[in-house]
């Protein structure tokens, strides 16, 4: 029996055409872009090549881009590099862990973190984030999509909501979780920078990239031969900057089809898990979630015997968050929208590539293991 | 440091009082020596005078120090210049060790002498008096004979001269394979593997059996008990056998048949030692092992104790880490290297199914009347039936 793949909000498997890619600039292209001879200027066009398909894809100048490790390396750069003489950060009680242990790692006097509750619905309001916003505020992050629950937050009006009482706030969006599975266009944005990771849209674990608007400083974190303009100096991973490159390309066009037929498939993976599982109860509103992922919880059935009760079934998710599944502890952001302790949850993430058998399978699945365990 | 040749001098302590084994128990260090350096090509062992002589191959003398330092029975190891029985080569062997040892400092230091071949003189208290002036002279050091900072000790052997500053201490216990096998209980905590190498240290041969919970434990927790007995082979200097035995349906019948649950650690720990008792007697072990320490939990207590040994037929529950406080095992953890690897959160089956408020006295004949109402060694036999085997090596 094959697997049926719904961990996509974890990792992704990476395009085929994207591997490919990667492995020509690893076995052909193998030049340093710094090398002054052809094979470094062939290895430099690839670099600046998958600059401008990032810039392209979410609408932003190929300048603005900074190549990164991944999505943690991309917030830690933003959340330590944008800002100086920090003194009142603003953020939301749901982040992901780069977000919210970088800032953790950071709050010590003089600088103060304050934190903002999500609805019960996942949902950040902007009046609610522009209270905790005062004129001292130079920082602000939150995530766009919540990588649990795939609430998405009103990033424009919340940082339109920051900059009218702190217009000299750096204001950064996660946009890990967004980028590929909602509509990302920051030509226009009223926030300063965006995160973004090439294996949650099929490409390779190990890198990622920043957007950084024109305007907004940033200060390196490393120090070195002046790669990436100084901000990230290194010499460039170029496989997984031209696999990212082409990942962000895929996804982007991709999304126009992609995101209408994953949100039906997940709006119908939970009616027939409804069905045969009564007891079942979403997170988060079906309009404000984005299209790849569906959380569920189960009054009384521990999650983590649920999710190998799954993978007997050939059927993979992650409990809570895979990124922290390990700790026994209860998720945050679970709490931080009213769950209770003992309700069991688990995350369905899909991708473009999964198919509508796989939904049915799953809900199958999940009613079988439901009834297993409780 | 000019040409002369750098070995490693391996003493050994406990394996002497042994009498009539004595010559069995050392053949069994020289074997398991022989083991412990098989990876480091051109490496030699060598008995000689109540000692061994490691011959580095290409790795030099200290990597084959390190590789010494994990075999049980040894006592301490120096890594020593070898030259001939000659007073100048032996008191420039000096120097040139002092010299490597002290660096920019001034120690005070003693010189002591031990020679294996009596016939060959001057004598050692002459030999440390001539060779310590030399030192003294020329390089300036102070004499301490009570507390000195640095020991240059020299051996006259049958055909060579050692000459080594100090010694680390070995694991000491006994070479691995002369008490008989244990079957190891094994789980994915601190306590287990410190069991195990506790029995190893004492001169056992171990096997290991897991008691894996699918659902509630998942391909990751047994991972980690792989790679723990791997850490536990690499001190036995062979492959230790892990037997995974399914225990989900076992458990599920225990809990079932245990209306409110106050005996289920007890009902599970009597079921895991007939499975492991069939496991060992099939391997040819002696005695089953467990890192169970008295009263860290609530369920450790002698009363449990006694009724968890009634389970088995015959068959001796060794305790090594009884009486430790749970910061003695974590300190051995760490030493042996178990410990990183122990504290990864992954759940063991224990901690499921598992009541708030366990029973602490537990009586065998409530325990028996529950286990009445199922064929318990049917039970024992069907998950021994469903073992799979995972040799886990060094």
């Amino acid at each position: 029996m094959t697997i049926v793949y719904l961990d996509n909000g974890a990792t992704t498997k990476v395009d085929p055409r994207v591997a490919e890619a990667a492995l020509h600039a690893m076995v052909s292209a193998y030049g340093n872009p710094s090398s002054a001879h052809k094979l470094g200027a062939e290895a430099a066009r690839l670099v600046e090549r998958a600059r401008q398909q990032v810039a392209q894809a979410i609408g932003a100048l190929p300048a603005e881009i900074v190549f990164t490790s991944g999505g943690t390396e991309a917030n830690a750069l933003a959340l330590h590099g944008a800002t100086t003489r920090l003194k009142h950060v603003v953020t939301t009680a749901f982040e992901h862990p780069s977000v919210a242990d970088t800032l953790k790692a950071m709050a010590q006097a003089p600088i103060e973190v304050a934190k903002v509750t999500p609805s019960p619905a996942g949902l950040i309001a902007p009046e609610a984030f522009a209270r905790a916003v005062t004129p001292d505020t130079s920082l602000a992050t939150i995530l766009w999509v919540q990588n649990e629950i795939g609430a998405v937050q009103p990033v424009d009006a919340i940082a339109r909501a920051i900059k009218d009482k702190a217009p000299r706030c750096h204001v950064h969006v996660d946009g890990v979780q967004a980028v590929g599975k909602i509509a990302v266009d920051v030509s226009d944005a009223p926030f300063d920078s965006l995160s973004l990771s090439a294996h949650k849209i099929h490409g390779p674990k190990g890198v990622g990239a920043l957007w950084l608007k024109k305007t907004a400083k940033l200060r390196p974190m490393v120090h070195g031969g002046g790669q990436e303009r100084g901000l990230r100096p290194g010499t460039e991973g170029v496989p997984g900057i031209v696999a990212l490159g082409l990942a962000v390309e895929l996804a982007v066009a991709a999304l126009p089809e992609a995101g209408p037929r994953m949100t039906a498939q997940r709006d119908r993976l939970w009616e027939r898990i409804r069905e045969l599982v009564p007891r079942a109860v979403r997170h988060g509103e079906p309009q404000t979630t984005a299209p790849h992922i569906l959380s569920v919880g189960f009054a009384g059935v521990p999650a983590e015997p649920l999710l190998h009760a799954l993978e007997a079934e050939e059927v993979l998710v992650s409990a809570g968050s895979a990124c922290h599944a390990k700790d026994k502890k209860p998720s945050a952001t679970l709490r931080a929208i009213g769950v209770p302790d003992d309700r069991g949850t688990i995350r369905l993430s899909l991708s473009r590539f999964t198919g509508d058998d796989e939904i049915e399978r799953a809900a199958v699945a999940v009613a079988k293991c439901v009834e297993q365990l409780a | 440091m000019s040409g002369t040749q750098e070995i490693v001098l391996v003493r050994w302590g406990e394996i002497f009082l042994k009498g009539q084994n004595r010559s069995w128990f050392e053949r069994q260090l020289v074997d398991n020596a022989r083991r412990a350096v098989a990876g480091i090509a051109g490496a030699r062992i060598e008995r000689t005078h109540g000692r061994l002589i490691a011959w580095p191959g290409e790795g030099g003398a200290r990597r084959l120090a390190r590789a010494l330092e994990r075999v049980f029975g040894i006592s301490s190891v120096s890594p020593a210049l070898v030259v001939p029985r000659e007073l100048d080569a032996i008191t420039q062997a000096a120097l040139e060790r002092a010299r490597m040892e002290i660096g920019t400092r001034q120690p005070t230091f003693k010189v002591e002498t031990r020679r294996a071949d009596k016939r060959w003189q001057p004598a050692s208290p002459e030999v440390s008096r001539l060779v310590g002036g030399a030192v003294h002279e020329q390089l300036g050091l102070p004499v301490d004979v009570h507390e000195p900072e640095l020991t240059i000790g020299i051996e006259i052997g049958l055909e060579n001269a050692f000459i080594y500053a100090g010694a680390t201490p070995g694991p000491g216990g006994l070479p691995v394979g002369v008490s008989g096998r244990v079957e190891l209980m094994l789980s994915g905590g601190i306590d287990s593997p410190v069991a195990g190498w506790l029995m190893m240290k004492r001169g056992c041969q171990l096997g290991a059996t897991y008691f894996h919970s699918f659902p509630y434990t998942g391909e990751k927790t047994q991972d980690k008990v792989q790679r723990l007995a791997q850490l536990l082979a690499a001190w036995q200097l062979g492959d230790v056998r892990l037997a995974v035995v399914p225990f989900t349906d076992a458990q599920k019948k225990l809990r079932d048949a245990d209306a409110d649950g106050r005996l289920a650690v007890v009902l599970y720990r009597r079921m895991m030692v007939r499975v492991a008792e069939r496991i060992a007697r099939a391997a040819g072990a002696k005695a089953l092992a467990t890192g169970e320490a008295l009263a860290q939990v609530a369920s450790q207590t002698l009363e449990n104790m006694a009724v968890i040994d009634a389970a088995a037929t015959a068959m001796p529950i060794l305790r090594p880490c009884l009486a430790h406080d749970k910061q003695e095992t974590v300190a051995i953890a760490r030493r042996i290297g178990t410990y990183e690897t122990s504290i990864e959160p992954y759940d063991d089956c224990c901690s499921l199914f598992t009541p708030e408020h366990p029973e602490t006295r537990a009586r065998l004949g409530d325990v028996a009347a529950i286990e009445a109402r199922l064929d318990v060694a049917a039970l024992a036999d069907d998950c021994v039936a469903r073992v799979s085997t995972v040799i886990c090596r060094p």
